[in-house]
This record gives structure tokens, C-alpha cells and sequence, in this order.
């Protein structure tokens, strides 16, 4: 599994790829066709309001592995002109001039975490994490995984 | 544009192939909206069965074709949508009444059928 997948946004055409790299990573992951699904678009809802509010930015996913759950980290990071009113840009239905202010509290419901940090000017930095808990199954096999490797330090 | 557009009597049928560009996605509403106007369309279907992601500008653009194109006397409806793709879109403050919906592209020329009347052509 890959330590970070990085994509490159800076035109609506690079949303494609970074829809399907977050779809890929998902996947190996083990989320369930609908989690990806809802990854895949909050990520498409990130990348987008870096494509319309700053044109150029960067989306970073990684792989999160918890003792007993796993996780998908989203980051979006641009070196825009950051965003004023945070609490506006995720109000319920409020749209910006371009009609394209609903991607980011789409973005938040869609995630289990959701933070923004912004600077005026110097950029933004959008953090989200879908998260699902183990299995039973994967649950015991992280245990036997860590009981020989505990084994093995014995010796 | 990976989109293939056919027309069935007075339906159009719009069956995107692959996930589309923003760009891609207003141009096929441009594209729809001529269409209509120059085979005299009442009905449009707009297959979204390939896509895996609809997010909220992709959910706003079809309700815009389906509102555009009720301007221009053509009723639209949308097949295909994935169950899971269902679920994220409702998680978006979008209003989809303008959208309607059917099953698959059966379901949705027997939909267009009974908004329309029925196509005039013999079928």
C-alpha cells in the first residue's frame, strides 16, 4: 500500500484522476463500495473548490492504520488567498458567487473528520478522514500478527 | 466528448461512457438543449450509468438539463444511477425535484411514455 498518493489539481480535467486514485486507495483499503463512493466524492468536492476559489493546489491521500480501525486521509492543500468566513463557506445552502458553495459541507457530511485551516492570504489546508472499525476477522489476525511478532523479539 | 447521443423517435437518449470533466458535463447540457430544439424532442434520457461519482455539480448540471430542457418542451429523466452513488448525493443541500429518475433505460422511456404521451413515431 502506498504511504501517500499525491494529485496535482490545477484544472477541472485533473478532478478525473484524483476521483479515481481516491476510489483505488479505498479500495485496497477495504471500505465497502458505498464508503468509497463517498470518499471519491468528497474528495471531488475539495478538489473542485481549489479548481474554482485558487486554480492550482494539491491533493495528498494516505492510508491510516489504527489498531482497530482504518482510515482514509484526505489533505488539499493550496497557496490561495485562504478563506474568510469559514462558518459561511460550510453554512447549510449558502453559495458563493459561482453557485459552487455546497462542496465543502457536502464534503464534511460525506467524511468522518472534517478540518479546515486557513491563512489571509498564505492558503488553506482542508484535513478529512473516513474511517471504518476492523472486523472480527481482521481483528484476530491483527492480534496473531502482533502476538508472533512479540514472539519473535522473545527469541 | 464520451458521451453518445441517439435519437429515438421524439427522445433523445444521452448514454455517458465514462466519467466526465466539468467542461464535458455543461458542454452536454449545451449539446442536449440543441438538440432538443432542432429534432423537435419531447423527451430526453440521460444514461449516468457509468458514473461512479455524482457530486453536487454534476447532480446541479442534470437537474439544469432537466429544468433547460422543460423550457425548451422536452421532459427529461435520468437512468442508472448507483445505489451508492444515490446515497452520497443526498448528502448534498441540492434541491433534485427538477430530477426525475428511473431504474434503467426501459423503465425510463416507459417514464418518458406516460410524461409525454407517447412518442408520435410509431414504436
Amino acid at each position: 500500500m502506498p504511504d501517500e498518493v499525491r494529485v496535482s489539481i490545477a484544472s477541472d480535467a485533473d478532478l478525473v484522476p484524483a476521483r479515481a486514485e481516491a476510489r483505488a486507495l479505498a479500495t485496497e483499503l477495504g471500505f465497502t463500495r458505498t464508503d468509497a463512493t463517498l470518499i471519491a466524492t468528497a474528495v471531488s468536492e475539495i478538489a473542485r473548490n481549489i479548481v474554482v476559489h485558487v486554480g492550482v493546489g494539491e491533493i495528498r491521500m494516505s492510508p491510516m492504520l489504527e489498531d482497530q480501525r482504518r482510515g482514509l486521509r484526505v489533505v488539499a492543500v493550496d497557496e490561495g488567498p485562504g478563506i474568510r468566513d469559514i462558518e459561511q463557506a460550510l453554512e447549510h445552502g449558502v453559495t458563493s458567487h459561482r453557485g459552487l458553495g455546497l462542496g465543502l459541507s457536502g464534503a464534511r457530511r460525506l467524511m468522518d473528520d472534517f478540518e479546515i485551516r486557513t491563512l489571509t492570504p498564505g492558503g488553506t489546508t482542508i484535513a478529512m478522514t473516513k474511517w471504518r472499525v476492523l472486523d472480527e476477522l481482521e481483528r484476530l489476525r491483527e492480534d496473531r500478527r502482533r502476538d508472533v511478532r512479540t514472539d519473535d523479539g522473545r527469541r | 466528448m464520451r458521451v453518445a447521443v441517439l435519437r429515438q423517435g421524439d427522445y433523445l437518449i444521452a448514454s455517458i461512457q465514462s466519467d466526465l470533466t466539468d467542461s464535458e458535463v455543461v458542454a452536454l447540457r449545451e449539446l442536449l438543449l440543441e438538440r432538443v430544439g432542432r429534432f423537435r424532442c419531447r423527451g430526453v434520457i440521460v444514461d449516468v450509468a457509468a458514473l461512479d461519482v455524482i457530486d453536487s455539480f454534476v447532480a446541479r448540471a442534470l437537474a439544469s438539463i432537466a429544468t433547460t430542457a422543460r423550457l425548451r418542451g422536452a421532459d427529461t429523466v435520468v437512468v442508472g444511477i448507483r445505489p451508492d452513488v444515490a446515497i452520497a448525493m443526498v448528502h448534498f443541500d441540492i434541491d433534485l425535484h427538477p430530477l426525475r429518475a428511473a431504474l434503467d433505460l426501459d423503465e425510463g422511456l416507459a417514464a418518458l411514455d406516460t410524461l409525454t404521451g407517447g412518442s408520435r413515431d410509431a414504436r
